[in-house]
C-alpha cells in the first residue's frame, strides 16, 4: 500500500512554491516599483513568448531524421495561418492537428 | 452580465488548448497511479500546466522535498517576470487581487499582457473572470483525462503541440501588432542561443537573466517602452 501522506506534502509544496513566485513581485514592490522595473514589466511580455517558443520546441531534434520537420511544418503552419486569418483558435486546432497527423501518419 | 460575456469570448482562445492540455495531464496522472482526487487537487491548487506535468515525474519517482522545491523555482521562474508586467494592472485590484496573482498562467498572461479590455466594463473583474474561466477549463480538461484514462479510441501522440502552437500564434500576434520588434526579437534568439550553449535541460534560467540584461542595454533605444505596444 502506497501511503498518500508524502505525496499530498509534495502536491502542497509546489502550490506554495508556484504562490510565492506569483506573488513576490506584488509583495517586494508594495507602492510603486521603480521605473526600471516597469519597463521590463513593459518589454518583458514579447520577449518572455519568444522565450515560451524556443522552451516548447527546445526537445526537438535536428540532428536525426526527420531533423524536426513535423515541428517546422506545423510550426510554420501556424505562423502563416495567424498571419493570415488572425485566429488564435483556429491556429491552435490547425497546428496541432497538423502536428499529431504529421508524428502519427508521415514521420 | 456584458463583462462576463466579454471575458467568455476573451477566454475562448484558451479553452481549447486547456481542456486538451488538462486531459493529457489528467491521462498522464492516471497512468502514474495517481487518479481523479489528485488530478483536481493539482490542477485547482497548483494551476501552471507544465510544472504538473514535470510533478507527475516527482510524485511517481518519490522526489526529495529539496527537489521539489528547486524544480518547482526553475520550471515556474518565470512567473516572476509575468507578474512585474502586471503590477500596474493588479495592484490596485481589490479584492480580485490575490486570485489574479494566483492564477497567472502563461496563457492567462498571453491573454491579459497587452493590458486591453473592452469599453464599459470593470477591468478588474473582466481580468478576473477570464482568469476564472481559464482555470475552469483546466481543471475540467484534468478531470476529464483521468476519468477516460487509457480509454481513447485513437492516439493523442503529438496533441501537446498545443501549447507551442498557442505560444506561436500569440509570437506572431504580436508581432504584427508591436512597434517595436526588438523585445520579441531578444527573447527568441536570447533563449535560442542559451539552449544551444546550455543544451535543453539547463537553458531557461541562463536565458531569462540574459534576456534581462540584453533589454537593460536596449533601454535607452526601445525608450522606456514608450514605443512599444506590446
Amino acid at each position: 500500500m502506497r501511503t498518500d501522506a508524502y505525496p499530498a506534502l509534495l502536491v502542497a509544496l509546489m502550490s506554495a512554491v508556484t504562490i510565492l513566485l506569483r506573488a513576490a513581485p506584488f509583495l517586494i514592490f508594495k507602492k510603486k516599483a521603480p521605473a526600471y522595473v516597469m519597463y521590463l514589466g513593459q518589454v518583458l511580455p514579447a520577449a518572455i513568448i519568444g522565450m515560451l517558443v524556443v522552451y516548447c520546441l527546445k526537445d526537438t531534434s535536428l540532428q536525426a531524421p526527420p531533423f524536426g520537420a513535423p515541428e517546422w511544418i506545423a510550426s510554420l503552419l501556424v505562423v502563416g495561418l495567424h498571419a493570415w486569418k488572425r485566429n488564435i483558435l483556429l491556429s491552435i486546432l490547425a497546428g496541432t492537428a497538423a502536428y499529431m497527423l504529421l508524428t502519427q501518419l508521415v514521420f | 452580465m456584458e463583462t462576463a460575456k466579454a471575458a467568455f469570448v476573451k477566454s475562448l482562445p484558451v479553452m481549447a488548448g486547456y481542456i486538451i492540455l488538462g486531459t493529457g495531464f489528467g491521462i498522464l496522472a492516471h497512468s502514474a497511479g495517481y487518479g481523479f482526487l489528485w488530478a483536481l487537487a493539482m490542477s485547482l491548487f497548483i494551476f501552471a500546466g507544465s510544472m504538473q506535468y514535470v510533478g507527475v515525474g516527482l510524485l511517481s519517482g518519490g522526489a526529495s522535498v529539496l527537489t521539489v522545491i528547486l524544480t518547482t523555482v526553475m520550471v515556474n521562474a518565470r512567473h516572476l517576470f509575468y507578474s512585474i508586467s502586471m503590477l500596474r494592472y493588479y495592484g490596485k485590484a481589490g479584492r480580485y487581487k490575490p486570485y489574479l496573482i494566483f492564477s497567472l498562467t502563461d496563457e492567462t498572461y498571453s491573454l491579459l499582457c497587452d493590458g486591453k479590455v473592452p469599453e464599459g466594463s470593470d477591468p478588474d473583474r473582466f481580468r478576473f473572470l477570464v482568469s476564472l474561466f481559464n482555470h475552469s477549463y483546466w481543471v475540467l480538461g484534468s478531470v476529464i483525462g483521468s476519468l477516460v484514462g487509457g480509454i481513447l479510441p485513437f492516439s493523442t501522440a503529438g496533441i501537446e503541440f498545443s501549447m507551442t502552437a498557442l505560444f506561436i500564434a500569440s509570437f506572431t500576434e504580436q508581432w504584427i501588432t508591436a512597434g517595436n520588434h526588438l523585445p520579441a526579437a531578444t527573447g527568441l534568439l536570447g533563449t535560442l542561443l542559451c539552449l544551444v550553449v546550455f543544451g535543453p535541460d539547463n537553458f531557461l534560467i541562463p536565458a531569462m537573466v540574459l534576456i534581462t540584461l540584453l533589454l537593460t542595454v536596449f533601454r535607452n533605444s526601445i525608450g522606456d517602452g514608450k514605443k512599444v505596444d506590446a
